[in-house]
């Protein structure tokens, strides 16, 4: 808040990178001895590394089968992505277009459902789900979550939508476009920002989700990096050389995510809980 | 395609024309009508037939679940009426501690996830040359999420401390600490608030950036202290954001699950358990459904009242300011 460098401000300066440094320790200590043999860990636990043990690198991406759950994290996500995208800028579309109660009842339905804890919908959900055949399968985890994103999806589309002008649709219509046409070529791209915001919101969600896939992909074969990295850790606890490797391996793609994107998660975050 | 060209007509019309379709033959209106219905249906309907099935549906039955003795496995469910919560408020004394603790942590963790996030905001809000770089670090946490997290400071808790301990002496590092409930619950309410605090402190900062600055000038120009600034002009300011905060943290502490599994899985002895892995350890380990459905109940409850509370006041604020 200050426009001069003082001297106090020197001084918060240090505090504040010494918080900095500390919020950091966690992760030098995971960094660090998930290069180290295993009993360099119990003997030398704070210190950096003698030789850098990648092998314990190569044995975790090996045993976590990290290409595999990678490429299942990255589907799930971009699909339940995609699809919550599509459906739910329609439905808030609609929704705010529509100038009828039963907009309004199934909007506010829709947003009153985002207070419903996850642990008072599970039980019947997985029993539902098992009889709809949505267990164990990639799809069916796509559209359980569409139905759990879509309360706060619609949300922040509606929300957006309420302040674009329905002048240019208008003339659109006149013009002889079809309402498909309209949403897609004219209003759709006028929601990019909040379509971002969204993005960013979903993918942390359900990149980093470990209770619903859980209970939902049962086969080793489709799971996804929280989920393996749960079995991973369960395994190799108290040998921490591999289950420390295995956790860094879990973390990497998190922060290429985050430092490519940095300016729109920070604004994405800021704006989404606001609303 | 001629389907589309006479939506287009449809959506074209004007009041005046509106009004005028009144008086025209009612076959037409209705296919009109229907048309609109149709396509309402088409734009919501993907969206909310999977909110439906995925949400909706399951919230309600396990409502009527919660008064049977559903144990998920066979065909058989009987209605007990109000035994499940009968048992669960006079019987079940893991439920009641896993309440109260539940309740004692959400407390302890709104606390100080707010004054940390508050002041880390603060910090990051001058001029430091570091400032965005801090920013980054103070959030980075937030980005991973908790069931890393919670495995990330088993290591520390367990190797770390331990290490910290026999180098500096200091008995605090040498606690057991997720050996013993007490340094457990405050081992999780750490990785909690190092967590939250980055998130908190994002709301925080873009508040306090709203402050307006001429306003400050104004008020040191007539000899306010530093402290004064903050406690006249600054904290009135970001009140708003400080509603939202407590009940972001509220919500979000109250269904604590993740860090709760990963770092201390419910131990020792179950002393950590909180609600939303009680629930889930009644369903899926115990398997008694019914029971669990009847502590998924009170949960909802619970939540939904804090957000009702939250709205109201939020609203409130709305209208004063």
């Amino acid at each position: 808040m200050e426009n001069k460098y003082t001297g106090r401000t020197f001084i918060v300066e240090i505090v504040a990178i010494v918080l900095g440094l500390i919020f950091l320790v966690p992760f030098y200590y995971v960094v660090s001895n998930s290069l180290k043999t295993f009993a360099e860990i119990l003997t030398n636990t704070s210190a950096l590394p003698t030789v850098l043990q990648f092998s314990n690198y190569v044995q975790a991406f090996e045993k976590l089968d990290y290409l595999r759950v990678f490429t299942n994290s990255l589907i799930i996500t971009v699909a339940s992505n995609v699809v919550l995208i599509i459906f739910c800028s329609m439905a808030a579309y609609m929704l705010v277009r529509t100038k009828k109660k039963i907009s309004n009842i199934i909007f506010m339905t829709f947003v009153a459902a985002m207070v419903i804890p996850f642990q008072s919908i599970m039980i019947p959900l997985i029993k539902t789900a098992g009889n709809l055949g949505m267990l164990n399968s990639m799809w069916g985890l796509v559209i359980m979550y569409l139905g759990f994103g879509s309360g706060m999806t619609i949300f922040l589309y509606h929300g957006f939508i309420k302040n674009i002008p329905v002048e240019l649709e208008e003339a659109a219509i006149i013009d002889g476009c079809s309402p498909f046409g309209v949403f897609w070529r004219i209003v759709f791209p006028l929601l990019k920002p909040i379509t971002v915001t969204v993005m960013i919101l979903n993918s942390l969600w359900i990149w980093n989700d470990f209770l619903l896939p859980s209970l939902v992909l049962q086969d080793p074969e489709l799971r996804t990096i929280p989920l393996a990295t749960f079995f991973f850790f369960g395994q190799y606890t108290k040998q921490w050389d591999l289950a420390l490797a295995g956790l860094v391996l879990s973390i990497i793609p998190l922060l290429i995510f985050f430092f490519s994107m940095q300016k729109h998660i920070i604004k994405g975050i800021t704006s989404g809980s606001i609303k | 395609m001629s389907n589309h060209t006479k939506l287009e007509n449809t959506n074209s019309t004007s009041l005046g024309q509106t009004i005028a379709n009144a008086s025209k033959p009612t076959s037409f209106l209705n296919s009109k009508k229907l048309k609109k219905a149709g396509l309402f249906a088409l734009f919501v309907g993907p969206a909310f037939l999977a909110f439906s099935v995925i949400v909706l549906i399951p919230f309600l039955t396990g409502v009527y679940y919660a008064f049977t003795d559903w144990n998920g496995v066979t065909g058989n469910v009987t209605w007990v009426g109000l035994d499940n919560f009968k048992y669960l408020f006079t019987e079940d004394k893991q439920f009641q501690q896993s309440f109260l603790l539940t309740i004692k942590y959400t407390v302890v963790a709104i606390v100080l996830t707010n004054i940390v996030g508050f002041g880390l905001a603060l910090l990051v809000s001058q001029m430091l040359k570091t400032r965005n770089i801090l920013r980054t670090v103070f959030f980075l946490p937030n980005l991973i999420g908790g069931l890393l997290l919670g495995f990330i400071w088993q290591f520390i808790f367990i190797r770390g401390f331990q290490s910290i301990g026999a180098a500096t002496g200091w008995s605090l590092f040498e606690l057991p600490w997720l050996g013993d409930e007490n340094t457990a619950f405050w081992g999780i309410v750490i990785v909690s608030v190092w967590q939250g605090a980055g998130y908190i402190m994002l709301i925080y900062l873009a508040a306090l950036q709203n402050v307006p600055q001429d306003i400050v000038e104004a008020a040191k120009i007539d000899g306010a202290s530093r402290f004064q600034v903050l406690r006249h002009i600054t904290m009135p300011m970001v009140a708003p954001a400080v509603t939202i905060c407590l009940f972001l943290t509220i919500s979000s502490s109250f269904k604590i699950f993740d860090v709760n599994l990963s770092l201390t899985n419910g131990g020792p002895f179950k002393s950590t358990e909180m609600l939303a892995l009680n629930i889930y350890t009644e369903a899926f380990v115990n398997n008694r459904y019914g029971l669990g459905e009847a502590k998924a109940l009170i949960f909802f409850l619970v939540v939904a009242a804090i957000t009702v509370i939250q709205v109201s006041i939020t609203k409130k604020r709305e209208v004063e300011s």
